[in-house]
């Protein structure tokens, strides 16, 4: 990989020069030209990727050795202070277990959605249309989701109203209290993030060669001894990568509970936290430390994940 | 092996880069007010949080007055509608304004390296309040354009409806008459705001406005605002006490605070603690639900020292030159008009900072009660800045309040005085730390 990246970023500056004023190249050129073309391409989104990726990163674990405020032009460098203070600290853990519920929400998103992408990749009715309802939800921005769902839950609102259509009438504050606050709000997630795990699924099954299907019924399988046999294994990759995404997901929920709630009645979230640790108190510093350690946490995750579900070949012969 | 070095070398050095990024300032600029207005010349850009006013067209007009005094300077308008969190990016370069509102993220010890000087505070503090609360070094940087006193909003006609004529004296006889005002009418007797956080906040206003006392701002620099007696336990245990005997919203943690407005307007809400400022907006909501706009009254903190209330005066964001502008002197012509000529404070029913100006008609209740106006010390408010934010406790921020009215309306489990007490000995303790 780095070999290449010093040969282009050498040759790729003689190749204009050399290319430009002769009529009929030389096939040295020519061929300095085929091999810096790729990465001519990849300037762009390379550019873009380290500038809005990488150095802000770099900056963030810099401030993260610091005790810097956010605005004053003044900042010391206090070491790993910081993460003894974040590390001594357990109440800045806690909100962890809020997670908890993104986490089990997340699981009942991902079955849901395997049912629905397993479904509806066969022969069914409006089955494009049943895909724009699922996949919907994702199109909406967070933001508005947010607000809408505070309608939705609000006293006397369009949840209380629709279960008082079947004549239960609850006289329930759905954000009022910690737990149902946290399964609303979960709810909400899940409610979102379907459409794309379904999407995800969806895309891996169709992937999938019809002729094993026709085959499988040939000799007899039901539509679960199909589902059980080639199309589990056979979307495997995807599956393992959606439950990553899910568990990264759930650490670093930040959206739906800061526009709904703004981390109140015990919906504070990890990211919640830290946004206020910057913004509201001014810890720029102790915030940029929290951050790494959620970049870590969520590396470690993945690692740990990767170890015990290897990423194997998919083979559906 | 040695690729990797490189690599490193190269992050360490990005890393460095970013440390000794911020550059350095000139420091003790001055914006003078000009001799002559119609030598004053230039193009400035104030930055405002009153994204209303410059939509509406307000600003332009004051803007064109302006220019009869001052007709070659040319004024424009940003408006930001996330004042706090855009202007504070902003300030890590030279490009904030040539005028604006000093974002209350910044320190006051660093405001000489962002604002230019508009003076002294023993010269300025003759003509103007709220002059303490920028003063650095006895220069004074900022000037608010207006005031306002802390106070409930509420709605006559409701509270007369059930039977309460005179401001409660007491904490106790308001919880009382909040009582009252549930049994006999159908208006929610308080309307916490909730959701929307920061009318929460307002409760510190009610330092000093309780004790009457002008070093209150020092009192909470040195001493426990949560100690028995003391004017935030005061408020805190009301606020607690209003939300534990249900005198609130049924499920608060949806609340809407535009929505709130019309609703005390026409007596579906009978009180909230807000401020002088909200009176206008109340009005306004009042004139398009079709209230009348004179049901909304207002009404200090129930709390009397030797037979009168008091209420404490404080300022808006304060007004500054940035000490990179071009134009300092018409920046400054402009800051100086808008204070003193503009009739910003007088069209917004607030306090003008001019000590010569009669006070506002939405206090003429007070004024009729001789409720005492008092201009708190803010010597140590940068002190009390950094014990809040160090303890992470925020008493001008939402969160401890909030968990105080989970607290009340038992979303959590505890006790008021343990939940009061915690955060006195956190405050005292980042205090020692911080004093040492």
């Amino acid at each position: 990989m780095t070999d290449t990246t010093e040969k282009a970023a050498v040759q790729a500056p003689a190749g204009p020069v050399g290319a430009a004023p002769e009529p009929a190249p030389a096939p040295r050129t020519a061929r300095l030209w085929r091999g810096a073309t790729p990465w001519l391409f990849l300037l762009g989104p390379l550019a873009l990727l380290i500038v809005f990726t990488y150095a802000p990163i770099a900056n963030m674990v810099a401030y993260s050795f610091t005790d810097w405020d956010g605005v004053s032009p003044e900042l010391h460098y206090t070491g790993a202070e910081n993460y003894a203070e974040l590390f001594t600290r357990s109440d800045l853990f806690e909100v962890f277990w809020v997670s908890g519920y993104y986490l089990a929400a997340s699981v009942f998103q991902i079955v849901a959605a395997l049912y629905f992408a397993t479904i509806l990749s066969f022969n069914v009715r409006f089955r494009n249309f049943f895909k724009g309802v699922l996949f919907f939800p994702y199109l909406v921005n967070g933001v508005a989701i947010g607000f809408v769902f505070l309608y939705f839950f609000q006293d006397g609102g369009t949840l209380d109203s629709v279960l008082g259509l079947f004549g239960v009438e609850t006289d329930r504050a759905w954000l009022g209290t910690p737990e149902s606050a946290n399964t609303s709000l979960a709810a909400v997630s899940v409610w979102r993030y379907l459409g794309l795990n379904f999407v995800l699924f969806l895309g891996a099954i169709q992937s999938i060669p019809g002729e094993l299907y026709e085959a499988a019924e040939l000799d007899g399988a039901n539509r679960w001894h199909q589902f059980r046999h080639i199309i589990a294994p056979g979307i495997k990759p995807v599956l393992s990568l959606t439950v990553i995404l899910s568990i990264s997901g759930s650490l670093s929920v930040f959206e739906i509970p800061y526009i709904m709630t703004g981390g109140a009645t015990g919906t504070e979230t990890f990211v919640i936290q830290t946004v206020k640790l910057a913004f509201q108190f001014n810890k720029t510093g102790l915030a940029s430390a929290a951050a790494v350690v959620l970049l870590l946490i969520v590396l470690a995750v993945t690692w740990v994940q990767r170890r015990l579900v290897p990423d194997d070949k998919v083979d559906l012969a | 092996m040695n690729r990797r070095t490189v690599l490193a070398m190269a992050s360490g050095a990005l890393l460095l880069s970013a440390c000794t990024g911020t550059g350095g300032s000139s420091k003790g600029a001055e914006a003078k007010a000009a001799d002559d207005p119609s030598k004053v010349s230039g193009t400035i850009t104030v930055l405002t949080h009153r994204t209303d006013l410059v939509q509406d067209g307000t600003m332009k007009k004051y803007a064109a007055e302006f220019n009869k005094t001052y007709p070659q300077v040319k004024v424009e308008f940003d408006a930001i509608t996330d004042y706090e969190g855009e202007v504070r990016i902003r300030m890590n370069t030279e490009n904030y304004g040539d005028v604006l509102m000093i974002p209350a993220v910044i320190e006051k010890k660093d405001y000489p390296r962002f604002f230019a000087s508009l003076g002294t505070q023993a010269e300025r503090s003759k003509t103007y309040r709220f002059t303490d609360y920028t003063t650095v070094d006895g220069k004074v940087y900022g000037q608010s354009p207006l005031g306002a006193v802390p106070g409930f909003i509420y709605n006559k006609k409701v509270w007369s409806e059930a039977g309460v004529t005179d401001w409660p004296t007491r904490p106790a006889e308001f919880l009382d008459d909040l009582k009252a005002i549930k049994s006999k009418t159908d208006a929610i007797p308080y309307y916490t705001n909730f959701k929307d956080m920061w009318p929460l906040t307002q409760w510190t206003d009610a330092n000093g406005s309780v004790s009457c006392d002008e070093q209150a701002t020092t009192g909470l620099a040195e001493g426990d605002p949560w100690a028995e007696g003391a004017d935030l336990r005061t408020a805190d245990t009301l606020l607690y006490d209003i939300v534990h005997e249900g005198l609130v919203e049924k499920d608060p943690t949806t609340t809407n605070w535009e929505a709130s407005k019309p609703r005390i307007a026409k007596g579906e809400i009978a009180t909230m603690w807000l401020g002088s400022w909200a009176v206008i907006q109340m009005q306004g909501a009042a004139k398009q639900a079709g209230a009348d706009p004179d049901d909304i009254g207002f009404m200090p903190f129930p709390a009397q020292k030797n037979g009168t209330f008091c209420a404490v005066a404080k300022p808006d964001y304060n007004q500054a030159v940035n000490i990179h502008s071009e134009h300092k002197e018409a920046a400054r012509a402009w800051l100086d008009w808008f204070t003193d000529k503009s009739g910003y404070a007088a069209d917004n029913l607030a306090l003008s900072p001019l000590r010569s100006a009669p006070l506002p008609t939405v206090m003429k209740p007070y004024e009729e009660a001789g409720v005492k106006i008092l201009d708190l010390d803010d010597t140590k408010g940068a002190v009390v800045k950094s014990i809040d934010n160090q303890s992470e406790i925020g008493i001008y921020k939402p969160d401890y309040r909030q968990d105080l009215v989970d607290l009340a309306r038992g979303a959590t489990k505890g006790d008021l005085d343990d939940f009061l007490n915690d955060l006195g000995e956190k405050w005292t303790q980042t205090q020692q730390s911080l004093g040492s």
